[in-house]
């Protein structure tokens, strides 16, 4: 008994061990991020005597952060609500009507997901370049058509589950397919619908490289954008850059914090099927 | 049938325009691109130059040889970990193995660029500081070092993504019965005994998934790349996200830099058709 006890012990220091050595660096970087240069320069490891929380200051206005969070948030509902919407309805429509057609779509959308999106950039670029269709309205229509193949993936496996019968009973009742889908199908799939707008909000909130290209006018730029300019501009001024990644990463951990589990569900989810 | 045809089309529609627009279309265009000595503005047809220069080409070699090096290596570190990460928090069901989870997965919330840039802190500040209290060479200028450097992204990817592959084995390992365990236990099988003849068999599927997604992860790697080392020094850490990035907007070679895309390509396609086949075969 005093063994299994003492065996218990010890994994439960060993795992506290990694699990502190695993938050470590979100750690230091919040402590930093509350100093002045000095403390960063004598011990960036932990705590000094030099306490300010006036870097959150300047970098709340060298990021611009009220305004980037808008377009962040702009460009992410944006993107997910369109994505949630023209996957759900295509994947309804091959899911119930099998053809030829049906599984050429759903071949398709497997074969687009393997392209990478360095292997279309170039193209994409220049094509909404040449009618000069950039900026966030273009972003959020380049989100969706990156996103809607995996989407349609994982929607069509839902719907697949929902028995054809609750289909033809709203038909009987006089609902029109656009109806049946609205108002039976589409909600019986809502832990789905959660998935995808999670995985999607997720990918297109953090993106770099893709808003990078596409955003070119001031007042248009994301967090991530602010962030990688900011950054260059603090260069050896370690606590402004780490009271502005901090400010970044303040919306998603809070928000992961809220919908831990159906976060974690759906990126299980994602991968999976 | 309870959807007429037009119906069925409206569906489907503008689902088929997106992929069209975005992805079909550059795609096709990309491929012809790879065939022209465009840079963005002029083009011509130069046919298979782009690619035969390319494989004479030593910094895209390097960049290529580069990603495949960083594949490996953090493929086997991430799915290793991952499922260590996975034994641990599955051993019993409590909150601490819960703060757990949430601890180990935490890094992948976010984006490529922020953890690029709190791993240049980590690499260049913390480790100078542990460094000097220590008194230990090791910890000094490992991102100006071409080898230091590489492990420094392997170190922040694994970071990253330890905890995603985690939550794969999880979800396989809460599959297994518990009763298939219960009776081994009974048995008088030994803890390794039923982590080697129960639990990892059951995960050969989930083996697949997480090798699949770390690789196609890393090969299509560029925000952490960039916000950590930005290839440097002297472009000995750039891999081939960012070779073809920086040869198409910061060299113009846009038709260079496309064939070196359409490679990418085929390596993404060459791994995944490798991970369908492996698939197929486990489940015979």
């Amino acid at each position: 008994m005093l063994q299994k006890r003492s065996r218990k012990f010890i994994s439960l220091t060993i795992f506290s061990i990694i699990g502190l050595f695993w938050v470590y660096p979100f750690v230091i970087v919040v402590i930093n991020s509350m100093k002045g240069k000095r403390g960063v320069f004598q011990n960036p490891l932990w705590f000094t005597k030099d306490f300010s929380l006036n870097n959150f200051k300047t970098a709340f206005q060298a990021l611009d952060f009220a305004h980037s969070f808008f377009n962040s948030l702009i460009i992410t509902l944006g993107s997910v609500a369109l994505i949630t919407v023209v996957s759900a309805a295509a994947a309804y429509a091959i899911s119930r009507v099998k053809g030829p057609f049906s599984s050429i779509i759903y071949y398709i959308c497997a074969g687009t997901m393997l392209i990478p999106f360095q292997s279309i950039m170039i193209p994409l670029l220049s094509l909404f370049g040449k009618v000069d269709f950039l900026n966030r309205t273009s972003l959020i229509i380049m989100n969706t058509g990156l996103s809607v193949s995996l989407s349609i993936i994982l929607y069509y496996g839902a719907f697949q589950g929902v028995s054809k019968s609750l289909d033809e009973a709203a038909a009987l009742d006089g609902a029109y397919p656009l109806k049946t889908f609205v108002f039976v199908i589409f909600p019986a799939v809502s832990p789905m619908t959660g998935t995808v707008i999670i995985l999607n909000a997720m990918k297109i909130w953090n993106d770099y490289l893709l808003p990078s290209l596409v955003v070119n006018k001031d007042g248009m730029y994301t967090i991530p954008l602010k962030m990688y300019s900011f950054f260059g501009e603090t260069n050896s001024e370690w606590q402004l850059a780490l009271a502005g990644l901090v400010l970044s990463m303040i919306p998603i951990i809070v928000l992961f914090l809220l919908l831990q589990k159906q976060v974690m569900t759906s990126v299980t989810e994602g991968a999976i099927k | 049938m309870l959807i007429k045809k037009h119906q069925y089309w409206a569906f489907v529609l503008p689902a088929l325009l997106f992929i069209i627009l975005i992805i079909a279309l550059p795609f096709l265009i990309g491929i012809y691109y790879s065939f022209t000595d465009s840079n963005g503005l002029n083009s011509s047809f130069i046919g298979l130059k782009n690619y035969q220069i390319l494989f004479r080409d030593t910094i895209f070699l390097q960049s290529l040889w580069l990603t495949v090096k960083f594949s490996v290596v953090s493929v086997l570190l991430i799915n290793l970990i991952g499922l260590a990460f996975a034994l641990i928090v599955t051993s019993s069901d409590n909150r601490f193995n819960k703060a757990l989870r949430t601890i180990f997965f935490m890094p992948n919330l976010i984006g490529g660029i922020l953890l690029g840039f709190i791993w240049q802190f980590i690499f260049t500040s913390a480790f100078k500081a542990l460094g000097g209290s220590l008194n230990l060479d090791f910890f000094n200028g490992w991102l100006s070092d071409p080898a230091t450097g590489f492990w420094g992204i392997v170190i922040l990817f694994v970071w990253q993504m330890s905890g995603y592959i985690m939550l794969i084995y999880v979800s396989f390992l809460n599959s297994i019965p518990q009763n298939t365990i219960q009776a081994a236990r009974l048995d008088g099988a030994e803890r390794w005994q039923i982590l080697m003849f129960i639990k990892l068999p059951q995960l050969a599927p989930a083996f697949t998934i997480s090798l699949f997604l770390t690789l196609a992860n890393s090969f299509k790697l560029y925000e952490q790349n960039l916000a950590l080392t930005n290839g440097g020094p002297y472009r000995s850490t750039e891999m081939i996200s960012m070779y073809i990035y920086n040869t198409a907007f910061v060299n113009f070679q846009q038709g260079y830099a496309q064939a070196a895309g359409i490679i990418l390509f085929f390596c993404v396609t060459l791994v995944s058709f490798l991970q369908l086949a492996l698939s197929r075969r486990g489940e015979r």
